[in-house]
């Protein structure tokens, strides 16, 4: 690691359908909450970091252009940082790098995406190469749910307990949902709804799906001295884990999915952590799908390999439970993509700060965020921490 | 300021390209037309993957042997698409799944044929994973993922 590195604040539009705002002011929306939260203005930011799905989201080459003004970047530095899924958590990791150099004492993180406008599952399927898998891709369920079938044969778990904790996770994220102001999705569930909810791709089904959210998150870090000046409770970087995988679906095994699992190990063997179950307070997994949430709580070490439904369905993970995740109600409530691995980094910082409201988790001091980009492909960890 | 109704505006970006397969995928799809399955296999590493590779992605070596693998193998994974997709010209219902070849070291994705669809405990009663497929190639190939109608269970 450089020189330490903290967050100072943190901002959200409410998320959803948004066509009450064109692009620009809907990230302009985030921005500003960003540095009230801070404290700070414009004139204190060195440099500006974002981040969006492709420009076929929008429609929009390069949006970074469009929205320029809304970031508050006329006259400053800008670099623009995209990894599809994982973009949230990239951009993120840019922030920490530039602010660590010493070459930028404050940067501004901007992830956004205007997806009601587009068609995201279109952008989801061109991800697939043309000649060999697009064409019987069916976008981000299709791989997802495929990737979920392997990972229950492998381990020998029963179709019915996998899709009872798939179920149960849907609940709860949807339950923690109901606490966050900015969810989209913002509506009760109960087990039988998710199991009678249409097929997408059998076994998963509506209402284990993500939804396709316009939304933008905006985080602002600083080194570790400014940090200290500056804020009375920053969120401190305790350890940043990226890494990528082969491009084919099929070359490599999605059931035990090395790039989840060593960015996790990367980003705990740099903040100390040995037992993360035992260590964490709080996590804000990546989750677009209920099935592959069990799939990353493997990777990351909170339970065995193929143990992950015997610990949703004793709790483990819920609002109380010895570990909770996604108390904000997940990707799974909440899906504006280029933003999404941001919002995660944004929830865990609140909650070590104490600052989550009525999702906040008691007393958290150590958590971890995460985002997964491409078809299954990269996957990218930070923990932060209440403590330098 | 009040406002009734948000304005909307429609539009549509719409480009033909020029995909360029290259050399090696190329060669694999006259040999595919032919209805052979070719993978390369690397000299380091020694995996045979399909599609085939120019290069290794873990080794950066070169994959420059051509070895045809089998059109029959077992069931990685599957999954029942039930849900229409922009650039998928497949219908559905349809069944993807992940075929291991034999004599191959990667999935290929491709559909699983000939079984009835028209209810879910009928296909999974004849999709397995770890069930063995065997291509089921068209009477006309023309070079591409097509050639290969569908995988069909073996009895």
């Amino acid at each position: 690691m450089g020189k330490s590195v903290a967050i100072i604040g943190t901002g959200q539009t409410r998320h959803g359908r948004r066509q009450d705002v064109c692009y620009p002011d809907l990230v302009k929306e985030a921005v500003e909450a960003a540095l009230e939260d801070a404290g700070i203005t414009l004139k204190d930011v060195d440099g500006v970091v974002l981040g969006t799905m492709p420009s076929m989201m929008e429609g929009v080459s390069s949006t970074h252009f469009y929205f320029a003004e809304a970031m508050g970047s006329v006259g400053k530095p800008v670099l623009k940082v995209e990894t599809c899924g994982s973009t949230g958590q990239s951009i993120g990791h840019c922030g920490f790098f530039w602010a660590s150099s010493g070459m930028a004492d404050i940067v501004l993180v901007v992830g956004s995406e205007k997806m009601s406008e587009g068609d995201g599952q279109a952008t989801m399927n061109t991800v697939f190469d043309p000649f060999f898998q697009r064409t019987f891709a069916a976008g981000a369920p299709g791989v997802f749910t495929m990737q979920s079938m392997e990972w229950m044969y492998r381990f020998k778990i029963p179709e019915d307990k996998g899709r009872e904790a798939a179920a149960m996770i849907s609940v709860s994220n949807h339950d923690n949902a109901m606490d966050n102001p900015h969810a989209h999705i913002r509506t009760r569930v109960t087990m039988d709804d998710v199991k009678n909810a249409r097929i997408i791709t059998y076994p998963v089904r509506l209402l284990d799906v993500c939804p396709a959210s316009d939304g933008a998150c905006a985080v602002i870090f600083a080194s570790g001295d400014k940090a200290k000046k500056i804020c009375k409770k920053p969120a401190w970087v305790k350890g940043i884990g990226f890494r990528g995988e082969e491009f084919f679906y099929g070359e490599s095994d999605k059931a035990i999915w090395m790039s989840a699992t060593e960015a996790a190990k990367e980003a705990y063997s740099q903040a100390g952590i040995k037992d993360p179950l035992k260590e964490l307070d709080v996590a804000e997994v990546y989750n677009p799908f209920t099935y592959q949430e069990m799939i990353f709580y493997e990777c990351f070490g909170f339970c065995p390999r193929g143990k992950a439904p015997d610990y949703v369905l004793k709790g483990t993970f819920k609002k109380g439970g010895r570990l909770p995740c996604g108390p904000s109600g997940g990707t799974l409530c909440t899906n504006p993509i280029g933003a999404t691995g941001l919002i995660r980094m944004a929830e865990a910082a609140l909650q070590v700060t104490g600052k989550a409201g009525a999702r906040q988790v008691e007393g958290a001091k150590l958590a971890l965020s995460h985002a997964m980009g491409g078809v299954d492909q990269f996957n990218g960890v930070t923990i932060l921490g209440s403590e330098q | 300021m009040s406002i009734e109704k948000y304005k909307i505006v429609e539009g549509q970006v719409k480009v033909t390209y020029e995909l360029a397969l290259g050399r090696t995928w190329s060669h694999f799809y006259d040999c595919f037309k032919e209805g052979k399955i070719m993978g390369t296999r690397c000299r380091k590493c020694s995996r045979v993957l399909v599609p085939p590779r120019s290069f290794c992605p873990r080794c950066f070596e070169d994959m420059d042997e051509w070895v045809e693998v089998s059109d029959e193998g077992i069931i990685e994974t599957w999954v029942y698409v039930n849900m229409p997709f922009f650039a998928q010209e497949t219908k559905i219902p349809f069944i993807s799944a992940q075929i291991r070849l034999d004599g191959c070291d990667s999935g290929f994705t491709h559909i699983v044929g000939g079984v009835d669809m028209s209810d879910l405990d009928k296909v999974r009663a004849a999709v397995k994973l770890g069930g063995r497929v065997k291509a089921v190639w068209s009477r006309e190939k023309k070079g591409s993922i097509r050639d290969i109608e569908y995988f069909e269970p073996v009895k």
